[in-house]
């Protein structure tokens, strides 16, 4: 027969699975409820607890909603101008070849205005590793269009949605770098259900391993939510993402080991 | 019965009510609780608490890191 | 030991950047400064001393990546010519907010737009006026010789550490394509320690470091302001540099700065000839400007006139320092062309004809 526990029975020291990682400050998010930016930041401190490489960690944060990313990891980093988060991780990692160095950018940031740096830093196959949060939209500055907005999908600049003749079309930025030969990994993923948490911590893991073997940039792009944005509740937002997002921004591994795995 | 029990602690004051560990849940133990918390919030909870699997689904999709996860082999 | 050598502004700059141990280069080729990167390239410093040189996308990237070497506590340098200079201001703006240090050179062409690339001083209310948005200020240092050029790269990593805060060498396309013997300083150490703040890597004794210009709460932000006004201020009282030539029994002077002030040396020498007691107030730093020198020299003299390739931009700068108690004129050429010695006196004569009729 099995006894009655109670819940102070588990509550233990010794029962624990799982607790916020240490590398995250004690500093409450400011993003809205729901935001895939706070999970995509806590499996990238979590990946640098398991690696046990905080002293060698430097990260570079953008401009956009995760502007104050560095509020939240208990690394040392420095905040970019809009869209140079690369040109930054560059020089830091020159300088620095054997630290860990992220960048963290949005889409508006690494795809629109960053375009640039972010071609050109993966094509010189800096050994650096780029995170980059696709929620199709502009967050911080209020729902507008951005590079990576879904045809038809409407934002405060394209209220009527997008109009691809008018506005231009969504850029893949992530499947036109893994045409590079500077890149070696890149991967889509997401954070919204706890297999695909999962895996996108796997791929984080890949990501800032690689950097070790000096081969090249790897870019981790998590297609995400954004409620506000979006103007849906969390879950259906989510919802939303996997109908529409994921069918233009298919998941799964694009490039590995400097291979292109669907070559069309 | 599962062979394991779990259970969870919400950090009911950074909890933002936005229901992803609610849906994230495999055996239907989390929902929001009416009242709120001291940002407006209506924090998540263990409605059913004997359920709790200690599986961390809920903890590690929560965007705020407020969930702490607890598991004990029944005996 | 120095040693002696024949090379251009450019090259100069090159040189004695790799001899300040300086640890990194970021640049975009652009006429007429284009000879730095290549020179650093052709030189090889990464073998040398181990100091990184990268030929960016842009301007914008090339002041980025000095923005992040810089976060890093390292001696970064950048260079460019107006056009690009422009294109940097975002990022120098940033670096001024975030209070890093650095080194800029500015080989001035003739704008305003793609302009000419032949020499010019017209960027000088960029250089010291600040140049990119919000309140603040370069640290600003005009060579007259390829000897400065040179002498100026170490002169600016040292002020731009003290103080936390960009520096600039504003020269012009003269001086970079300019030939001449420079004495080279000895080959300086990188460096192996880094400031307390530079994102190194937290490690466990220190809290983590942060590099931002960022602070949303408007009373933070405000004091963050008086701070980087308060290493204005020190800079105004401890960093003002110039030159005095034949200035103690001198009734008009000249004030010019670089190729326009190596020109008046020899406007100087004619003017006495034809009997004029003139001299030359040569601002080092432009910022922070010889405004003390130039307040008393305004109790002694009849009148001063500015002499810049420009339409008059330093000049106001001056009669802000003499606060109307001696007249002022400009005189310059502009679009690439240099003023003789000769034409410099003429204006200098009609300023004088001008203020003995009022």
């Amino acid at each position: 027969m099995t006894k009655n526990i109670t819940a102070d029975d588990i509550v233990k020291e010794e029962n624990l699975v799982y607790k916020k990682t240490p590398v995250l400050t004690d500093n409450v998010m400011h993003y809205c409820p729901g935001c895939g930016h706070g999970t995509a930041h806590r499996l990238i401190a979590e990946v640098i607890e398991e690696m046990n490489i905080q002293p060698e960690t430097i990260g570079i944060t953008p401009v956009g909603c995760s502007v104050l990313m560095y509020n939240y990891l208990d690394i040392d980093m420095q905040g970019a101008a809009h869209g140079r988060a690369p040109a930054l991780a560059t020089a830091v990692k020159r300088l620095m070849p054997e630290k860990f160095v992220f960048t963290y950018q949005g889409d508006g940031d690494l795809a629109a205005i960053g375009t640039a740096e972010t071609i050109h830093a993966c094509n010189r196959g800096e050994n650096f590793t780029i995170f980059f949060i696709n929620n199709g939209i502009y967050g911080m500055t209020g729902g507008q269009m951005a590079p990576t907005t879904l045809p038809e999908m409407r934002s405060s600049t394209s209220p009527y949605g997008r109009d691809v003749k008018m506005m231009g079309n969504p850029l893949k930025i992530t499947e036109l770098v893994a045409r590079l030969p500077g890149t070696y990994y890149v991967t889509r993923q997401a954070v919204h259900t706890p297999v695909n948490v999962r895996k996108a911590k796997k791929a984080i893991r890949q990501a800032f391993e690689s950097q070790k073997l000096k081969k090249g940039l790897s870019l981790v792009e998590i297609v995400s939510n954004c409620n506000s944005g979006w103007k849906m509740s969390p879950v259906q937002a989510n919802k939303w993402m996997v109908e529409n997002m994921f069918p233009f921004y298919p998941l799964g591994d694009i490039k590995l080991e400097g291979r292109l795995l669907n070559k069309e | 019965m599962a062979k394991v029990k779990g259970s969870i602690i919400v950090d009911r004051e950074n909890c933002k009510g936005c229901e992803v560990c609610v849906v994230a849940c495999p055996t239907d133990v989390i929902r929001l609780a009416r009242e709120v918390n001291g940002k407006g919030y209506h924090f998540a909870y263990m409605e059913n608490p004997d359920a709790c699997i200690g599986c961390a689904n809920c903890a590690i999709v929560c965007p705020d890191g407020v969930i702490t996860v607890y598991k004990k082999k029944k005996v | 030991m120095k040693e002696l050598k024949l090379m251009k502004g450019n090259e100069a700059i090159a040189e004695a950047a790799i001899r300040a141990g300086a640890d990194a280069y970021f640049g975009y080729p652009i006429t007429p400064q284009s000879e730095i990167l290549e020179y650093l390239m052709l030189e090889r410093p990464y073998e040398r001393t181990g100091m990184i040189v990268l030929q960016a996308e842009s301007e914008v990237a090339a002041i980025n990546m000095v923005y992040g070497g810089a976060g890093c506590g390292r001696k970064v340098i950048t260079s460019s010519s107006s056009p690009g200079i422009s294109l940097k201001q975002e990022g120098l703006s940033y670096m001024a907010g975030a209070e890093l240090p650095c080194l800029v050179v500015n080989v001035v062409r003739g704008g305003p737009g793609l302009g000419t690339i032949q020499p010019s001083q017209s960027d000088y209310f960029q250089a010291v006026k600040g140049g990119g948005h919000g309140d603040y200020r370069l640290i600003v240092l005009a060579p007259q010789s390829v000897q400065e050029m040179a002498d100026f790269v170490g002169l600016g990593f040292d002020l731009a550490f003290k103080y936390r805060n960009p520096a600039m060498i504003l020269t012009d396309g003269a001086l970079g394509q300019m030939m001449e013997k420079v004495w080279l300083d000895e080959q300086k150490p990188r460096l192996k320690d880094f400031p307390s703040w530079a994102t190194t890597g937290k490690s466990a004794d220190r809290e983590r470091n942060i590099i931002t210009s960022l602070d949303l709460d408007p009373l933070k932000q405000e004091k963050h302001n008086f701070n980087i006004q308060a290493k204005y201020k020190k800079m105004k009282e401890d960093e003002v540099r110039f030159e005095m030539i034949e200035c103690d029994d001198a009734e008009y002077i000249f004030v010019a700065y670089g190729t326009s002030a190596r020109i008046c040396q020899k406007s100087v020498q004619l003017a006495r000839e034809r009997g004029i007691k003139a001299g030359l107030l040569r601002p080092i730093t432009l910022f922070p400007f010889p405004e003390k020198p130039l307040k008393e020299l305004g109790r002694q003299v009849k009148g001063m006139l500015a002499v810049e390739m420009s339409t008059g931009q330093m000049v106001e700068d001056v009669m802000l320092a003499v606060n109307g108690r001696v007249g002022v004129e400009h005189f310059g050429r502009m679009g690439g062309v240099i003023p003789s010695p000769d034409e410099i006196v003429v204006a200098l004569e009609n300023m004088i004809k001008k203020i003995s009729k009022s």
